[in-house]
Parts: structure tokens; sequence; C-alpha cells
């Protein structure tokens, strides 16, 4: 029923293409993350110059479909090929491992600053009082009290997103890039070894989610370890 | 604001098929969801592993991987089961059944854990009472604990819902005629992707704000009677 060796033949290639996803997974949340601490500092800002964009940025990245996301930079790109030609940006939205990056980027940074909001918010108003009862600045206050604060809390939330963009990533094999699903589908339609390949792949994203679940469990015990 | 070119309504037709995709997919989300929870609360232990393995392996795997499963890999496996009877089939899964099959598996385990901890959190004393009233089980489950657990869970499954709804433009890959797909054959026909595309988008969140405002209704509507609102 199973044919074990279209599997262990095939190996090597689904491995290469699980390189990819982890990479693309990576760049997109660094990147990510740098882009959600400003926006979820802006979002809850009180002016509305600074939390109406980041509002809106949220709601819409959070509120459509990644796929929707990556169609809109891939393909929508090429109605405004004459103007990004003119910048010299046509060659960076003709690439699919850029667009797919951006999407992803774009994707987690909104999901990322929401949970930090979230974080922020759920600070202690008391350790927040004591704070300005030592005469801390508000930067400070931040910088020692708030966020490391605010990391703890969203640490176990910011563990499921990554999981949840590393699964993401495997869309991007729909705008032809080889990730790991990408290569499963390419050996499948050579091979039509539709289950074996497929529930092969599947294995492989869960041991790459249980190991990532795994890390960031550790990392939760290391950062509460001040705690009984 | 937008140039449609006269493929507005192809658009709305493929809304409708999201919507439905979404419905079919959610109540087959709560009906295993149900299912699953009352597996991991049983004191069955064949029960326990069956919906703790459910939970965990779908919770591990990309929702195209498993959609690519259902819709490739079921046809193959009963045509090969068929062929071991000596009978050569070829046969097709329909794309919304399979989109449907897939996204409510799923979502289901999903589901699962919102009715564990829903029923989690309803007082034991409440079944205790329900069946030193004479109630038997399947009576004091359906007049006392799923009208409490429902109103526990929806939240949690308001949340479902949204990410659902979302996860359906996936089914376009399997050529389901829903909106994005409608989308696409639009953006090619008239060569203005980036405008079809954004409108998709526009659509689809939408969906999720009409979605948000129906649970905050649904949410008043289950805690109607509830003291200390």
């Amino acid at each position: 029923m199973m044919d074990l060796e279209v599997i262990w033949e095939n190996l090597p290639k689904l491995l290469q293409g699980a390189q990819l996803t982890l990479e693309i997974t990576v760049i997109s949340l660094l990147i990510g993350l740098a882009i959600a601490i400003p926006f979820a500092l802006m979002r809850l800002s009180r002016h509305a110059v600074l939390w109406m964009p980041a509002y809106a940025y949220i709601l819409y990245f959070r509120g459509t479909p990644l796929l929707v996301q990556l169609f809109l930079i891939y393909y929508g790109s090429g109605q405004f090929r004459a103007e990004l030609s003119d910048l010299g940006l046509w060659g960076f939205f003709r690439d699919a491992y850029f667009c797919g990056v951006v999407a992803l980027t774009l994707n987690t940074g909104a999901y990322t600053a929401e949970i930090l909001r979230g974080a922020i918010q759920a600070v202690p108003a008391g350790d927040i009082e004591a704070a300005r009862a030592c005469g801390m600045s508000k930067v400070l206050m931040y910088r020692r009290i708030i966020l490391p604060k605010a990391i703890r809390l969203a640490w176990p939330m910011y563990g499921n997103e990554v999981v949840f963009l590393m699964q993401a990533t495997s869309l991007v094999s729909v705008i032809t890039l080889l990730d790991l699903t990408g290569v499963a589908g390419r050996i499948i339609s050579k091979t039509f070894a539709v289950y074996e390949i497929y529930i092969t792949t599947a294995v492989l994203y869960l041991i790459i989610t249980y190991a990532i679940v795994f890390v960031f469990r550790r990392i939760e015990r290391r950062l509460n370890r001040h705690q009984a | 604001m937008f140039d449609l070119k006269g493929y507005g309504g192809l658009l709305l037709d493929g809304l409708w098929l999201t919507i439905a995709v979404g419905l079919s997919s959610m109540l087959l989300a709560i009906f295993l969801g149900l299912l699953g929870s009352w597996a991991k609360l049983s004191r069955n232990r064949l029960a326990n592993f069956l919906a703790d393995t459910y939970t965990t392996v779908v919770r591990g795997i990309p929702e195209l991987i498993l959609l690519l499963l259902v819709y490739f890999g079921i046809p193959t496996l009963i045509q090969d089961i068929a062929q071991r009877f000596g009978h050569d089939i070829t046969i097709d899964l329909n794309p919304f059944l399979a989109g449907t099959l897939a996204i409510g598996f799923i979502y289901g385990a999903f589901s699962t854990e919102v009715f564990r901890g829903a029923f989690n959190s309803i007082h034991p004393g409440q079944l205790e009472a329900a069946r030193a009233m004479g109630m038997n089980r399947l009576l004091a489950f359906r007049r006392i604990l799923l009208p409490q657990a429902m109103r526990f869970a929806l939240p949690g499954l308001g949340n479902v819902w949204m990410v659902l709804i979302k996860a359906t433009a996936l089914v376009s890959i399997i050529q389901l005629e829903e909106l994005m797909r409608k989308t696409k054959i639009a953006a090619n026909a008239t060569h203005q992707p980036f405008t079809f595309y954004l409108l998709a988008s526009l659509i689809y969140l939408g969906l999720t704000v009409v979605s948000m405002l129906l649970q905050q209704r649904a949410e008043r509507w289950a805690n109607r009677g509830v003291a200390g609102r």
C-alpha cells in the first residue's frame, strides 16, 4: 500500500525544501518583530495621528486572508510595472521570494503587534505606579519595567504565532517557490505517490512544529526562573 | 472608486460560495469539537488517546497540506483499494466537499479545545444536581450542560469562525469557484490584478468586521438572564 522506496528516495529533496521553509520563517519573523514593536507602541498612543495608522495596519492584515495579501503583492504589483520599473524596483516585485517574504513579514508584524499591545496593557498598574514613584522617565520605565514584563506575558502567545507563521509559509508554494510544500508538489507531479509524499511532508512539518514548541517552553521557563 | 468593468457580479457569486463553504465547515467543526471534547473529558483511555492525537496532529500540519491530502489523497486511496478487489475506477472528489471536509477537520481540532474549556468551567455540582433529580445522562447533557457550555464557548467559537472564514480562501487552490478564484479570473481578464485583489481583500475584511459585530450580539443574547453582567 505505502511505497517506502519513494519516500526514501525523495527525502533529501524534501529536507532541502524544509531548509527554505525555515529560512523564510526566520527572516519574516525578525523583520516582522522589528515592525511590530513601533506599531504596538503607536497603537497605544493617545494621538490619532499615531494610533489610527497602526490600528488600520493591524486590522487589515489580521482581517484578510494571507493568500490574498500574497497575491496582492506578487500579482498586484504587475499593474504598476511601468512605475516600479522607473523606480528601479520592478526586479524585486517580479521575484516570488521577495514577495513571499514581504507578505509574510507584514502579516506576522500585524499579529505580533497585537500580541505586544495586549501584553503591554496587561502589565499591572502597580508596577507602573511604583516606577513613576521612583522618578523614572517614560523611556527608562519602558526599558526597565514595562517591556521586560510584557515580553514575559507575550511569550506563550508569541510562540503560537511562530508556529502559525512557519505553517503559513507553505502558501509560498502557490507562487512557485520550492519550500517544503512546493518540493512535495513537484515530486508528486513526477511520481504520483500522493499520500506517501504528503504524509511524509506532514510528518516533517509536525517535527518542526513541536521542535519550536519545545524550544519556546524551555525559554519560557528561563524567562520566569525568578518566580517560585 | 473601483472600475470593475462589469466583473463585480462575478465576485459576489464567489462571495456566496465562500460563505457557504465557511458555514458548512463551521458546522462540521462544531460537531467534531463536541465529539472531541467529549472524548478528551471521558474516562475512556482510548477516547482520550484518539482525541489527543487528533488535536496534536492537526495543529502541527499546515492547512494547505491537509487540504491537498484530502483532495488528492482520498480518491487515490479509494482507487487503490478498489484495484485490490479488481475494479479499475477513477473518481474525483468534488472541491466543495473536499474543502469542507479539510477545513472542518482542521477547525474541529481548535473547537475541541474551546469546548473542553467550556465544559470544564461548568461547576460539577450542576451535573450532580441534574442526575439527583433523575435526569438521565442525555437529558442532563441537553438541558443543563450544553446550554451553559455554549455560553462559555461563544467567544472561542467566534474566534475559530473568524480564522476559518479566512482559511476558505485556500480552497481556491483546488479550483472551487469561491471569492478568491473568481477574483483571479477577473484580475486576469481585466489586467488589473491589484484593483481586484484589493477589492477581494476588502470583502474579506467586511466579512471579518460583520462577524465581530454578530459575535458581540450573540454573546449578549447568550448571556441574557445571567446575573452580574
